[in-house]
């Protein structure tokens, strides 16, 4: 069955060339070129997958977010620009899955709404995560680069797999901060970036350009788990 | 002034014409005496005014009871008195602002040379009229003639009255119009008998001494001059205005001679009269010698007050420099087509004074072409000019110069016993005299004057023969003592007047001192608060007491500065400060206009006009300044005014260089609007055009090009938006890193990561020390820092040249450089490249920049209290930008966290 995925922007420019993308890649597209029209059609067209646009005319895209998390889990994609990051996070923070900054290229478009629709790592199942050369054995908490097993630190691990959970999505500090260091810490970025340095010393061919774990300026990182 | 036979309308009347212009009229009832129905005529006009439908309010007018008089009030709005507080007793006054405020066409005010009660706004009442007459509002006054200033001293010796409430003669030829109000003398004297004349109670007893036929009969002829002379005086300013040609008489001039022996006063009141009846101009002169500063602040005061006497009865001024006091006189005279000069009488030459002619004898002998009038003065005025030239010395130290005096000449009779056996009685007598002279220097005439007499009597007693007697009998000891009391007398005036001198030049050399010491003060001062603060510092300490400064600010004048600091003023003085500010002129106490303020208030003016006002007020024993006080602050307020002015001609210099800048900027940013917005697009539009027209025609790869080619513009016109966007919020101040842990490793590869398309043709080397501790900065901001100059270096370096980011940890700050191989920057340019739409100019081969990727890299930089600069890259090809960051907190305490 195809995936039904709900566009709310206002422009029709944008609409349309997400029209014509979305479905030359199989999926189907809900309409709605305003806020109301988007609460509306995410309670009566249940859609799998909704893209949002932060900047709506009739009410500010954050509160589509708050009135649709109210009453469903499905994934949201928001749309953003550059220099609004606190935007970004907020948005994450009330619930949220990713974000594609404006202008963007259809390709990330694809590459997120993937991410989005594939089903969570399953909790506590038998997952192994593959990302570049690196391995990731959630179920034997075993990591190896090339075939070769790496030692991790306890921290460095449960990082590691608080990422390979969520391969592909973004994840704020704070998200990270309170998962892996607990709530009291959430402010305390300084300990995240030293922790995503080292792991990256171990799991990178090249820390100074990471491919594997990367940053997201003023959000948060991401695990890629393919390209 | 020679072009009295020119057909051209004069200069100076048009001059006076057009200061006419928006001035309401003055027209003045002049009568010759009291009772001659000047109010009456007043109102009379007033109604035919009324009549004719024009707006007239009576601002005040006294009836004095008189039935007639008030009955012809009515029908004429009247003004409600403003009452007046003055010791525990409530005065009617007119309500100048009320009158104002209601803006009548005509106003009557009746009894110009009325003096208000204090408190009021101005002194006299004709400074209210005056006031009036500037909004535009004409006026309708009364006044008696002897209540003219010129004529006071006539009226004076003619009536034995000394009116006390004068008025400037300026104001009545000012008027615009003059009816005289005439009554014969016996008419007159009826009146007065049948009670129809107000007399005020304290002038009863004088009534009948006053309104004597002789005197009013003295009176009327005086008002009937001046009314025909003022008609005379109308028909020739008619003519020179509209310029018809004469025949007039060639303009005179009388030229009276002021200085500080004579009865200036007098001279000049006959000065002015002289030249009236001659239908004249006169001008009133001073001459400034190089001993002018040996003159007492008594004297100056003198001249001063004669000069203004001068202008106040509407002559001329003028202080001339020059020693030959005759010569400078005549040659002024001469320029001027003066053709009478008055001068005092020659004062009788002094006690061993000044030898040979006196100025007047002299004058009257080289005077030629000129009639030279020679003013006599009133005895009883003399004494009282020599005497202020030496200060009478008063208390203790009059005392001590006594004793001193008593000590120099025991000292000096000491001396003589030691040498009266060896010298000649000869050398006793100087001895004695060298002591008189010490004392006189020392201590003062008088002081010297003592020594003289004690030494003269020690003398007598102890040397001259027969000793220890005040007899003498040897004819040549008489003579000897005779001229030892003449030297000694000769001796102590001179040395006295030495000692005076040497005051006086000290007394100048202080003023210099001051004036040096202010000039220098605030010609250090940079700012206008600096400038100000000198002004109220230096102002105060002068006077030893309080000083303010008062500008133009949004709601009227607020005060700028003050020593000791201030913060308000009392309405009182904020109104005369304002009345200042207004006309120029000095307000407040101690002035002539609103003199119950607490301040005196200077206006500070310079050739563009005023900029301030200056306030002082004394705390010490004086009420306010004195007149040689008055003078230091007036100088004092000039050259404040011109620094003021300066500071702010500086500023507006700076905002004229700020507006070019700006307009510079607009300039540049249209300009980079009009071309990086459209390149773009032309690509964009030309490509996606193509694509669809020619869809068919077009190979694969031409089509993945122009396809290639829509991205790629799209994004470059993306890029410029985004910096577009930061610029104006850096400019804005809207742009504030929000600071936190970061790993530089991390914002460089993504500033690469975002390059990646353009840096495809260029290896992008990393080297970051491992030492590198996390940073304290906005990652989102620093890479967009890095985005444009890895965006830059691959932009202007060759393809396939390697760039570099190279970064290391020093104890003073981190150091982070990029560099490439490229053309490099002209080292001129080199700071110019961080001003916005600053474009290295390389021809026509490199177009993409926008002009603003440094700019904003600096302004993120320096927001993050770091630096940037441009540098040649290593021995000396292409380009490194260097960027210096502070030092991130100490973050010990992270490391080994588990």
């Amino acid at each position: 069955m195809m995936p039904r995925i709900l566009v709310i922007d206002d422009e029709p420019q944008i609409r349309k060339f997400m029209r014509i993308s979305l479905t030359a890649n199989g999926y189907e597209v809900v309409e709605a070129e305003n806020a109301t029209q988007g609460i509306e059609a995410a309670r009566t067209q249940s859609p799998d997958l909704l893209i949002l646009d932060l900047g709506l005319p009739d009410l500010d895209g954050q509160e589509v977010i708050s009135a649709v998390r109210e009453q469903s889990e499905v994934p949201i994609i928001i749309l953003s620009v550059r220099a609004q990051e606190l935007d970004k996070v907020e948005a994450l923070d009330r619930g949220a899955n990713d974000y594609v900054v404006k202008p963007f290229g259809v390709a990330e478009l694809m590459a997120r709404v993937r991410a989005v629709l594939r089903p969570h790592a399953a909790k506590g199942g038998d997952e192994v995560v593959k990302t570049g050369g690196v391995q990731i054995d959630l179920t034997r908490r075993v990591v190896t680069r090339d075939g070769v097993e790496l030692h991790l630190s306890k921290k460095e691990w449960e990082l590691l797999e608080f990422f390979a959970r969520s391969p592909d999505h973004v994840l704020t500090h704070k998200e990270i901060l309170k998962a892996v260091w607990g709530p009291a810490h959430t402010d305390d970025t300084a300990y995240l970036r030293v922790y995503v340095n080292q792991l990256r010393q171990k799991l990178e061919d090249d820390p100074a350009q990471p491919t594997l774990l990367v940053t997201e300026p003023g959000v948060g990182y991401r695990l890629k788990a393919r390209d | 002034m020679n072009d009295d036979r020119d057909d051209r309308p004069s200069p100076e009347a048009l001059l006076a014409e057009a200061q006419r212009e928006g001035r309401g009229r003055l027209k003045i009832f002049l009568g010759a005496a009291p009772g001659v129905g000047k109010t009456y005529a007043m109102l009379e006009a007033a109604h035919e005014r009324v009549r004719e439908g024009v707006d007239v309010v009576a601002g005040v007018v006294e009836t004095h009871g008189r039935k007639e008089t008030e009955a012809l009030l009515k029908g004429v709005d009247i003004l409600a008195p403003q009452m007046v507080e003055y010791r525990g007793k409530s005065f009617r006054e007119m309500d100048l602002d009320a009158l104002i405020k209601r803006r009548p066409r005509i106003a009557l005010v009746d009894e110009l040379a009325h003096t208000n009660i204090p408190g009021s706004r101005h002194v006299k009442r004709w400074q209210d009229v005056e006031e009036l007459l500037t909004t535009g509002i004409d006026v309708y006054s009364t006044l008696n003639i002897q209540h003219l200033e010129s004529i006071n001293d006539i009226v004076e010796q003619i009536s034995g009255v000394k009116v006390r409430e004068t008025l400037p003669d300026s104001v009545l030829s000012t008027a615009d119009e003059i009816e005289l109000i005439d009554l014969s003398p016996q008419d007159l004297i009826k009146r007065l008998e049948e009670g129809k004349v107000y007399v005020p109670e304290q002038a009863r007893r004088a009534v009948h001494s006053f309104f004597s036929p002789g005197n009013l009969t003295a009176l009327r002829e005086m008002a009937l001059r001046h009314a025909a002379e003022r008609v005379d005086r109308q028909m020739v300013d008619y003519m020179r205005a509209h310029a018809i040609p004469g025949p007039w008489p060639a303009r005179e001039r009388v030229l009276v001679c002021i200085d500080e022996k004579v009865d200036a006063d007098r001279l000049v009141r006959f000065a002015k009269r002289s030249a009236e009846r001659r239908g004249a101009a006169w001008v009133a002169v001073t001459i400034e010698t190089s001993h002018a500063h040996a003159l007492t602040e008594a004297e100056k005061d003198r001249i001063d007050a004669a000069m203004r006497l001068a202008i106040q009865l509407g002559g001329e001024s003028a202080t001339l420099q020059g020693d030959e006091v005759v010569d400078t006189v005549l040659g002024y005279a001469r320029e001027r087509n003066c053709t009478q000069v008055v001068v005092g009488r020659a004062r009788k030459a002094r006690w061993f004074g000044r030898m040979g002619k006196s100025v007047t004898e002299s004058l009257i002998e080289k005077a030629g072409e000129f009639t030279v009038v020679v003013v006599g003065g009133e005895d009883e005025d003399r004494p009282k000019s020599v005497m202020t030239r030496h200060k009478p010395q008063t208390g203790w130290r009059l005392w001590l110069g006594y004793l001193a005096a008593l000590v120099a000449t025991a000292a000096a009779t000491g001396i003589g016993f030691l040498i009266d056996a060896r010298l000649p009685i000869g050398n006793i007598s100087v001895t004695y005299l060298l002591a008189v002279m010490i004392v006189a220097i020392k201590f003062g005439l008088r002081a010297g004057i003592m020594a003289s007499i004690w030494s003269f009597l020690a003398f007598n007693f102890f040397f001259t023969e027969p000793r220890r007697t005040f007899a003498i009998t040897d004819v040549q000891n008489i003579l000897t003592v005779a001229y030892f009391l003449i030297a000694a007398f000769i001796v102590s005036n001179m040395a006295a007047r030495l000692r005076t001198q040497i005051q006086a030049t000290r007394e100048s050399a202080r003023r210099t001192t001051n004036l040096y010491e202010f000039g220098r003060k605030i010609t250090a001062a940079a700012t206008l608060d600096d400038v100000l603060w000198a002004v109220v510092h230096h102002v105060a300490t002068t006077i030893h007491g309080r000083s303010l400064v008062l500008m133009p600010g949004e709601r009227g004048l607020a005060i700028a500065a003050g020593y000791p600091p201030e913060d308000e003023i009392d309405d009182k003085s904020a109104g005369a400060a304002d009345w200042a500010w207004t006309h120029g002129k000095l307000a407040g106490r101690g002035s002539t206009t609103l003199p119950t303020a607490d301040w005196l208030f200077l206006p500070l003016k310079t050739g563009r006009g005023p900029v301030g006002v200056m306030g002082v007020q004394m705390t010490e024993d004086a009420d306010m300044p004195s007149p040689a006080q008055l003078r230091l602050l007036e100088t004092l307020a000039d050259q404040a005014a011109v620094a003021v002015e300066r500071t702010t001609l500086v500023a507006d210099i700076e905002t004229a260089r700020v507006a070019t800048e700006r307009e510079r900027l607009r300039a540049a940013l249209l300009s980079s609007l009009s071309h990086d917005l459209r390149t773009p697009l032309v690509s964009i539009m030309g490509a996606a055009t193509t694509l669809g027209t020619y869809d068919e025609k077009l190979e694969a790869e031409g089509r993945q090009d122009l396809i290639q080619t829509i991205q790629d513009e799209a994004e470059r016109l993306n890029r410029f938006v985004q910096n577009l966007l930061d610029m104006t919020k850096l400019g804005s101040g809207a742009l504030k890193p929000r600071v936190d842990w970061v790993d530089l490793n991390d914002v460089v590869s993504s500033a690469v990561k975002r390059t990646e398309r353009l840096a495809r043709r260029h290896g992008i080397r990393i080297e970051i020390a491992p030492d590198m501790p996390l940073l304290c900065l906005d990652a989102v901001l620093m890479e967009q820092v890095f985005f444009n100059l890895l965006d830059n270096a691959c932009k202007y370096a060759p393809p396939g040249t390697p760039v570099k980011v190279w970064a290391i940890k020093t104890p003073k700050h981190v150091a982070i450089e990029v560099s490439d191989l490229g053309p490099g920057i002209p080292p001129e340019d080199r700071e110019k490249v961080f001003d916005m739409f600053y474009r290295v100019n390389l021809g026509d081969s490199q177009t993409a920049g926008t002009g603003l990727g440094l700019a904003i890299c600096r302004g993120i930089i320096e927001a993050h209290g770091g630096s940037i600069h441009a540098e040649p890259g290593l021995h000396g090809a292409g380009t490194c930008i260097i960027i210096h960051l502070p030092l991130p907190p100490d973050l010990a305490d992270i490391k080994g966290y588990e």
